[in-house]
């Protein structure tokens, strides 16, 4: 249901504040969706069709190297969004994600979203506005795992 | 004669003092000629002193000359420090051995026999009060310094004579002792000395010496003498240098002093209040005996600041900017003085001439350019 | 500067290249205060100092957790039950347990920085009532790299902590968070405004956590960092440890971000 949806939309951390007019606006791009402990939301590659708005569970992000398991550099849990390669083309996976628990989230349709960011650039600008503050954080972290800080040195 | 502290007397030259030291069973460590510099060694006579020669002294430079007039310390400071002496080079801290279910530790007890510092001036008297300072520093006071300081004595001589490197003056340090001496002695022009009695302890040794009590020409002689001295000081450090530092840490002349450093260390080894050591373990052939070592060491090795795989002051910028910045400022945060005495060692003794007091000047008069925070 | 000599009890190997040892402390006992470090000293190789990591009201028993990187430490971490070790101290300043009483308390600790803080967590603890909430934010390379791995898990299961670990990667066995220890602060319960922080660990993982603590709101002279200098002497006389005016191994290894920021964002200080 649509009202549903909107009220799960409101709910959600990312879109704290977001006026009711936004609100119905991304929830006509929104579903809900479940995932089993070990379904993969989706694997390296695949197209960015869908991201993720977690509302329970946890999800891990791992990467894939031949000859080796699967390695997780990043986990997320509620409140926490999965999945930023819609943002930009080639609109691709660079890795997989999967869900470690039983996990409930809100799925955006990507294409969707762009199409009215596209068309209303102030609904762009508030996505957009909410989305950097979120890669910079990951950026951060990440630059501090990339230094491998707790490594014997060499 | 009766001395006291506080009285002065007028002697011709200073050989009876030397004589009384020795007589009293002291050893005497004064300044002697040694490869081509004034150093510091024992000395058994007044004839062992280097009487008759002065020192040329400028950034990279020393040679000594005779004068030809005969005056017994017309010289300044050379290369060695009485840390040489105080705190010395290599100081043995403990060894240990193997036993049947462990080691043992035997600490070392220091033997330093009574001994004169015969010719310290002002601004190495300066500098060992700031030594004692750091060999106790109300919560860790060093047993080896503090038992070779209690048995010092200190003949100081008032500077009659100024080096191109001299600042003392502008340091507060000298060239005249106030204070910190037990015995003071002042060439004057005219020849002859002004002995000043400054303790208990230099009373004892000015008894068994005859010489009349000074009259007041001879005072304001001695007076006249050191304040020639300050006058012909051709260096100065700038005021208020320490914040100065504080704020420059980023300024750019660090960069340009660092392409001149060659971080040898030589002004640490000159300088003396340097006080940082390493420890050494030393250990014998059969590798059940060991002894634990104290060396000197410089903020200029590479090495000092090792940790993790790595240096933190890996280059030789941060490493001057260390040293200086230690020296001038952040000594007043630990120990509320000053760490440089103005003696001008390490500009004379430094290979490329730097300058301390340039180097001061240069950051003062271009202060860098800070971003509000 | 004398160490004395002392009998290792028990030597338990905690990960790969770490080892705790506990060592007798003698009749007299051995007081120190949570954060405080010894001078340990192994037969003919050296001194290395290292922080105590065990319990502070246990006077009998002197805990240390070190990790085999160099020449000393590797000696040390190689001692066995039995074998004869040389420490001296306690030196420094340590964690501000008194002065955290009556806030809110978070630990933040990142790799081997948790043994430096065990004391200060057994102290809490033990006297539970004399603080707010308390949260223990644990980080580390890897599962396998993961310290006192038990006792985490047991502090976990008390209802009066909030206990959480990440890694910085895993395989697919590891059921818990993975990303820097950093993130654990935004999920964390405390009131910022009544909250005392103490975090250790690599110096760049203290900044960062010291920056993400400031920006939930906890000020700057109410987090608490304990640095890490090159050290001989550990009594203020060598000169080695310094970091502009301190002495690490007296005016610290603890100390406030409001003090050290400046000093940690300058380059080669």
């Amino acid at each position: 249901m649509i009202e549903g949806m909107e009220k799960i939309v409101r709910e959600h951390r990312f879109f704290a504040d977001l006026d009711d007019d936004m609100i119905k606006l991304i929830a006509g791009c929104a579903r809900n969706v479940v995932f089993k402990a070990g379904q993969y939301l989706f694997h390296t590659g695949e197209p960015a069709d869908e991201f993720y708005l977690i509302r329970q569970g946890q999800v891990a992000l791992d990467v894939v190297a031949p000859g080796r398991s699967a390695i997780t550099f990043q986990t997320a849990d509620a409140g926490e969004i999965v999945g930023v390669s819609w943002l930009l083309p080639p609109y691709r996976w660079m890795h997989d994600a999967r869900a470690v628990d039983l996990v409930r989230a809100i799925g955006m349709d990507a294409r969707c979203l762009r199409g009215k960011c596209d068309a209303d650039h102030d609904v762009g600008y508030d996505m957009m506005m909410r989305f950097v503050p979120l890669l910079v954080s990951r950026l951060q972290a990440t630059r501090m795992q990339l230094l491998d800080v707790y490594g014997t040195p060499a | 004669m009766t001395a006291r502290t506080g009285g002065s007397f007028v002697l011709d030259d200073p050989a009876p003092i030397v004589e009384a030291l020795r007589a009293d069973g002291w050893r005497v460590i004064g300044p002697r000629l040694g490869d081509g510099a004034i150093v510091y060694d024992e000395i058994e006579t007044a004839d062992d002193l280097p009487r008759g020669f002065v020192d040329e002294q400028d950034g990279g430079h020393y040679r000594l000359k005779e004068s030809g007039n005969g005056r017994w310390f017309d010289y300044v400071v050379g290369p060695q420090t009485w840390k040489k002496w105080l705190f010395p080079a290599r100081q043995k801290l403990w060894s240990a051995s193997r036993t049947d279910d462990g080691f043992a530790i035997e600490p070392h007890q220091v033997d330093f026999p009574k001994t004169a510092i015969f010719g310290a001036r002002a601004c190495e008297i300066a500098a060992i009060e700031i030594q004692d300072r750091v060999f106790d520093n109300g919560d860790f006071a060093d047993a080896g310094y503090r038992h070779r300081r209690e048995n010092t004595l200190i003949v100081a001589v008032q500077c009659a004579r100024s080096a191109p490197t001299c600042f003392c003056s502008s340091m507060n340090t000298g060239p005249r002792a106030e204070a910190g001496f037990d015995i003071a002695l002042t060439e004057l022009e005219d020849g002859g000395f002004l002995v000043e009695c400054g303790s208990d302890r230099g009373a004892g040794i000015l008894d068994r010496i005859d010489a009349i009590a000074a009259d007041v020409t001879a005072k304001e002689a001695a007076q006249a003498v050191t304040a020639q001295a300050a006058q012909m000081q051709m260096r100065s450090m700038p005021q208020n240098i320490a914040g100065l530092l504080k704020d420059g840490l980023e300024h750019p002349r660090w960069a340009e002093v660092a392409d001149r450093c060659l971080s040898c260390a030589n002004c640490t080894l000159a300088c003396p209040t340097c006080f940082c050591s390493d420890v050494e373990d030393v250990n014998d052939l059969s590798g059940d005996h060991t002894e634990r070592w104290r060396v000197w060491d410089s903020c200029f090795s590479l090495d000092f600041s090792y940790i993790h795989g790595g240096a933190v002051r890996r280059s030789t910028q941060s490493r001057y900017r260390q040293w200086m910045t230690h020296k001038l400022a952040t000594w007043w945060d630990q120990f509320d003085t000053s760490g440089c005495v103005g003696c001008g060692r390490c500009i004379t003794w430094c290979p490329v001439g730097i300058d301390i007091t340039e180097e001061a000047r240069a950051i003062r008069e271009e202060p860098a350019r800070e971003t509000a925070s | 500067m004398v160490p004395r000599v002392a009998r290792v009890l028990r030597a338990r190997r905690e990960l790969s290249d770490v080892w705790t040892l506990d060592i007798d402390a003698g009749v007299n006992g051995f007081v120190f205060s949570p954060g405080q470090f010894n001078m340990l000293y192994a037969f003919g190789v050296g001194e290395a100092a290292i922080s105590i990591s065990g319990d502070a009201t246990d006077h009998g028993n002197l805990v240390h957790t070190i990790r085999s990187v160099g020449k000393v430490s590797a000696a040390l971490a190689n001692l066995k039950a039995g074998d004869a070790i040389g420490f001296r101290g306690p030196y420094g300043v340590g964690w501000p347990v008194e002065q955290a009483e009556g806030s809110d308390v978070v630990i933040v600790a990142g790799g081997l920085g948790l043994a430096p803080l065990r004391p200060a967590i057994y102290h809490v603890l033990a006297n539970r009532d004399r603080y707010g909430r308390i949260a223990l934010l644990s980080g580390a390379r890897e599962p396998a790299g993961m310290l006192f791995r038990r006792e985490l898990e047991q502090w976990r299961t008390r209802f009066d902590v909030d206990v959480a670990v990440t890694v910085d990667h895993a395989d697919s066995d590891w059921r818990g968070n993975v990303g820097v220890v950093t993130t654990l602060i935004k999920r964390a319960a405390f009131d910022p405004d009544h909250t005392v922080a103490m975090v250790c660990g690599p110096e760049i993982m203290m900044r960062f956590a010291a920056i993400e603590l400031e920006q939930a709101g906890v000020p700057g002279d109410a987090i608490y960092l304990s640095m890490e200098r090159n050290m001989k002497c550990a009594i203020g006389q060598c000169g080695h440890c310094q970091l502009s005016t301190d002495f690490v191994c007296r005016d610290g290894p603890v100390a406030t971000y409001t003090h050290l920021n400046r000093l940690m964002t300058l380059r080669e200080l």
